[in-house]
């Protein structure tokens, strides 16, 4: 258990990082105040549905810069591929809240400068300079798209409709119950339990101590016998409903959409417990080879037009205001479904996903680290 | 012979594993013309749209150019080390030839999941870049194994005397080649190339942990499987790929059953060694 | 010219090393520097460990990696599912080739072993990753196989997302692997023995039991090789088709360095299925089955 305790020493030691601000960050000097001429290249890490042609086309046509992405399938394999080979293979992440902390302090990404990206200003104040991608002002990335992680089920199996997580825990669908294969999932279950088991006072699902980590951890040893399948990829999730293997489960609003274009019965909700969600950025990697066409892909990302269709074709907000009437036109009604634009009591509404480290926000520093998370999972599903 | 009622046992045993192997194959063919892009059954409706998205689609090309480039370079790379090892380990006896056989054995035989992790680890630690170059050195390392064995199969089935007498009638190395070995060989190497070609083409656990940014055909077609939205692209790809490998099948099959290898009694005449 | 070559030719004949040498010195070199270097860098990794938050190799020796692995019941579960699995696909491959091997080598037409062997290859030239995804399909809830079972009036077998799924779909992407060498080794038997051994007197079960198994055997264990092995290492499968509880050594090593970036963890659980395929080999070339692959 020597292992253990050297990965606590460390935690700690980077949970004083994080409280001392800007300690082992490089400040934000140096910043390019021009884009300068494209490289003829840009290599990508992205969400699936990230870089699509119905975008990506014209911004290879206007740029001359040639698009290459890979997909990742959870935030833990985007900061593997940004670290693989010395961090020169790709240029930019499409990084959520709980790699885009991980990559600043692991100094894989380099400070941005929004003033060179047009998009920027129009952007909802809470996500100009969002804790999960700036610190002490410096901008590690600019963001891009948010949203909730859906409680997802088939209308016609699932009666009445559900208004509770309780639903994915409860034997009433036993083998018919999907959830991600990603140990952000025990936040899920924190999530419920805070309202659900109010004597454990979870207030934070991403800051458990040991004693409401168990029982996180209890309640999904509880539930994996009534699950058919941990999705690891998005398409799983989406032959599990069409085929009739799972009608509830934990989602996100693309495999809603992909669902509902193929006419299976299904509708998401987010349950009155809350949900967790992601808020995504593009950062710029530390060794970054085409950063000029990094730039111009990010300021590409943030126009109205192209947070639009990304927004429709992923099921997810935009970051950018005006992207909403265009949304609208695109498919009408979307904008209030994905709440485009919305109140900050909304946005402030969402667990966005961080990584759990050592330092609780209370002070004290005796919480789970992501480690013990990841371990947690692998023997959980055994 | 075997009895009347263990022939026809044995035929119908037969017909039923072709037809299990041939049926996934056939759903693959019915599935690339499905209207929808989620599966289910029966197919939502006929369309020959997932062909045209796949023909014209850059990302299926550019990955089908690197997967055949790398499986090309990956085959003569294995044919040239695999039969310079095989002549060795067939003409000559020398200390440690058995441990020479096993080395070369051990790529196909280990877990690709060793294989690709290794390597991994060898070209973190060598700080070596990951480019078309390291996938092309992943892949050898099973291709040589390949072509090894053919070979090897092949220089044990054929007489070593016949080289002698070669040379007895005053045939340099060159001509002793071009007449004797070329002909009993080429065949071999030719059943043993396509073997390796159609490996390294068709290959995604090693390549995971060799490639970098670029992608091979099926890292391609994994990351359509885990997007999802594209799903008969993929099986468009496998319906033409399908019908196209019929043709290196083929000539395989003739190939081997020309030389012997395919008909019986026939080997038990050429083994001399 | 020619007398140069001539003397070359007379050199390499009186040296027979000289030309064991030059044939044999790149094919090793190659594999020394790239493919035994790679495995001994993967062994030694597997001594050191990860920085957690930046994931950094430190490289500072301890065993930590193998105690986690002994410690943990998790893991033990998954190893003895995967050697399980792949024991069970083997033999599941050799009990559906070897039939066929006979028929194909010793009873059909010439024209229907061509036949046979094309539609035995073809399927290893068609994606594997799409004949995975395929098997999905059929054994899905509403898929083929329980569609067809439900018009014929019969019980679905729903055994979609589900071990017995990652084992049905592993005894089929291998087949071939098996087919091919135990045709092989059949096929290589001459008619002479069978012949010697019904003159002696032998039933046909006999001349079965103790002149043909024994000299297909080879081939047998030649293919399980292949089997066994491709099952141990791999992660596609499981993960496509299989359920809540069918993690795969693969899989642990595939999230590992794909996922957390873990490469002395991955190396330490990858030397398991080193350790059982090393065994296995050993006790394969004593059996031959090196000659029949």
């Amino acid at each position: 258990m020597i292992r253990i305790r050297r990965v606590h020493v460390l935690v700690a030691a980077l949970a004083v990082a994080l409280c001392v601000p800007a300690a082992g960050v490089s400040s934000g000097k140096g910043l390019p105040t021009a884009i300068g001429k494209g490289e003829g290249q840009l290599n990508l890490i992205a969400w699936e549905g990230y870089t699509q042609p119905q975008w990506v086309k014209p911004f290879e046509k206007a740029t001359g810069c040639q698009v290459h992405a890979k997909y990742a399938g959870s935030s833990d394999e985007m900061v593997t591929l940004m670290r693989q080979g010395g961090g020169s293979q790709y240029d930019m992440v499409s990084a959520s809240g709980d790699a885009s902390l991980r990559l600043i302090y692991g100094k894989d990404v380099q400070p941005m400068n929004p003033n060179l990206i047009p998009g920027y200003k129009d952007f909802i104040p809470a996500l100009q300079s969002p804790p999960h991608n700036t610190i002490n002002g410096v901008h590690y990335g600019i963001s891009l798209q948010w949203g909730p992680n859906t409680l997802l089920y088939n209308t016609q199996k699932v009666k009445p409709a559900p208004t509770s997580w309780a639903s994915i825990y409860s034997p009433k669908f036993k083998g018919k119950v999907t959830v991600p294969d990603n140990p952000i999932q025990i936040a899920d279950a924190a999530l419920y339990l805070s309202k659900a088991k109010p004597s454990l006072a979870i207030t934070d699902p991403y800051e458990l101590n040991q004693t409401q980590f168990n029982a996180a951890i209890a309640l999904l040893k509880q539930q994996k016998p009534l699950i058919k399948k941990y999705w690891a990829l998005a398409s799983d999730e989406i032959d599990l409903f069409k085929n009739g293997d799972a009608v509830i489960g934990a989602s996100w609003p693309y495999q809603t959409n992909t669902l509902i274009a193929a006419k299976v019965p299904v509708k998401d909700l987010i349950p009155k417990e809350g949900a967790t969600g992601w808020a995504d950025t593009w950062m710029l990697s530390a060794h970054a080879k085409h950063p000029n066409c990094a730039y111009m892909w990010t300021a590409w990302v943030s126009t109205p037009k192209v947070q639009a269709e990304q927004a429709i074709y992923f099921g997810e907000t935009p970051a950018n205001i005006k992207a909403c009437p265009i949304m609208n036109k695109l498919a009408p009604g979307s904008a209030a479904q994905y709440h485009c634009g919305a109140s900050a009591s909304y946005f402030n509404s969402i667990k966005f996903w961080k990584t759990p480290i050592a330092a609780c926000g209370n002070g004290k520093s005796n919480c789970m680290d992501y480690t013990q998370w990841q371990q947690a999972w692998t023997q959980l599903k055994g | 012979m075997e009895q009347r009622s263990t022939r026809i046992a044995l035929a119908t045993w037969s017909a039923l594993v072709v037809l299990f192997l041939w049926i996934p194959l056939a759903l693959i063919m019915i599935y690339a013309f499905n209207k929808s892009n989620v599966q289910s059954w029966p197919i939502a409706g006929f369309t020959t749209h997932w062909f045209h998205v796949a023909w014209s689609s850059t990302d299926v090309r550019s990955a089908l150019w690197l997967s055949v480039r790398v499986a090309l370079v990956a085959t003569a790379t294995a044919i040239l080390l695999g039969s310079a090892a095989a002549f060795a380990v067939a003409r000559f006896a020398f200390f440690g030839r058995e441990a020479v056989s096993f080395l070369l054995v051990l790529p196909i035989a280990l877990p690709g999941i060793v294989t690709g992790m290794a390597l991994n680890s060898f070209f973190i630690a060598g700080h070596i870049t990951v480019s078309m170059w390291t996938i092309v050195i992943g892949h050898a390392t099973f291709c040589v194994v390949i072509v090894y064995n053919n070979v090897l199969a092949r220089l044990r089935r054929s007489s070593a005397s016949l080289l002698e007498a070669s040379q007895d009638l005053g045939a340099d190395g060159l001509q002793t080649f071009r007449f004797v070995v070329w002909p009993v060989l080429s065949t071999a190497l030719v059943a043993g190339g396509l073997l390796a070609f159609a490996l390294s083409f068709d290959e995604v656990v090693v390549t995971f942990f060799t490639a970098g940014a670029q992608n091979t055909l099926p890292l391609l077609i994994f990351g359509y499987i885990r997007l999802g939205q594209q799903l008969p692209v993929v099986n468009a790809i496998a319906f033409a790929m399908i019908l196209l490998t019929v043709i290196p099948v083929v000539l395989a099959q003739r190939l081997m059953r020309d030389t012997g290898v395919l008909r019986r009694g026939a080997t038990a005449a050429v083994v001399t060694k | 010219m020619r007398a140069a070559r001539l003397r070359v030719s007379g050199l390499f004949w009186r040296h027979p090393w000289a030309k064991a040498l030059l044939l044999l010195a790149p094919p090793l070199l190659a594999f020394a520097l790239v493919y035994l270097a790679a495995l001994v860098a993967l062994f030694v990794s597997s001594f050191w460990s990860v920085n957690p938050f930046t994931t950094e190799i430190q490289h500072i020796w301890n065993l930590g990696n193998y105690r986690t692995l002994w410690d943990s019941s998790a893991y033990r579960t998954i190893a003895l599912r995967t050697i399980g699995i792949a024991a069970v696909v083997t033999l599941t491959d050799a009990l559906l080739a070897f039939p066929l091997g006979y028929f194909m080598a010793r009873i059909a037409s010439g024209r229907s072993r061509a036949f046979i062997f094309v539609a035995v290859l073809l399927p290893l030239w068609s994606s594997y990753l799409i004949r995975v995804y395929i098997w999905r399909l059929i054994l899905d809830n509403d898929g083929v196989l329980n569609w067809t079972l439900r018009k014929v009036g019969l019980p679905a077998p729903n055994i979609g997302y589900s071990n017995w799924a990652v084992w049905l779909i592993f005894a089929y992407v291998w087949l071939p692997f098996m087919v091919l060498p135990v045709y092989g080794a059949l096929e290589r038997i001459p008619e002479s023995f069978v012949e010697a051994s019904r003159d002696l007197g032998a039933s046909g079960l006999t001349t079965f039991r103790r002149v043909i198994l024994p000299l297909a055997l080879p081939g047998v264990i030649a293919g399980s090789i292949f089997t066994f092995s491709l099952t141990l290492g791999d992660y596609v499968t499981p993960l496509l088709a299989g359920g809540a509880s069918s993690q795969f050594i693969g899989n642990v090593v595939y999230e590992s360095v794909g996922i957390s970036n873990n490469v002395p963890f991955a190396a330490a659980f990858a030397a398991v299925p080193l350790a059982v395929m090393g065994v296995y080999l050993l006790i394969a070339r004593r059996m031959g089955a090196f000659e029949a692959m």
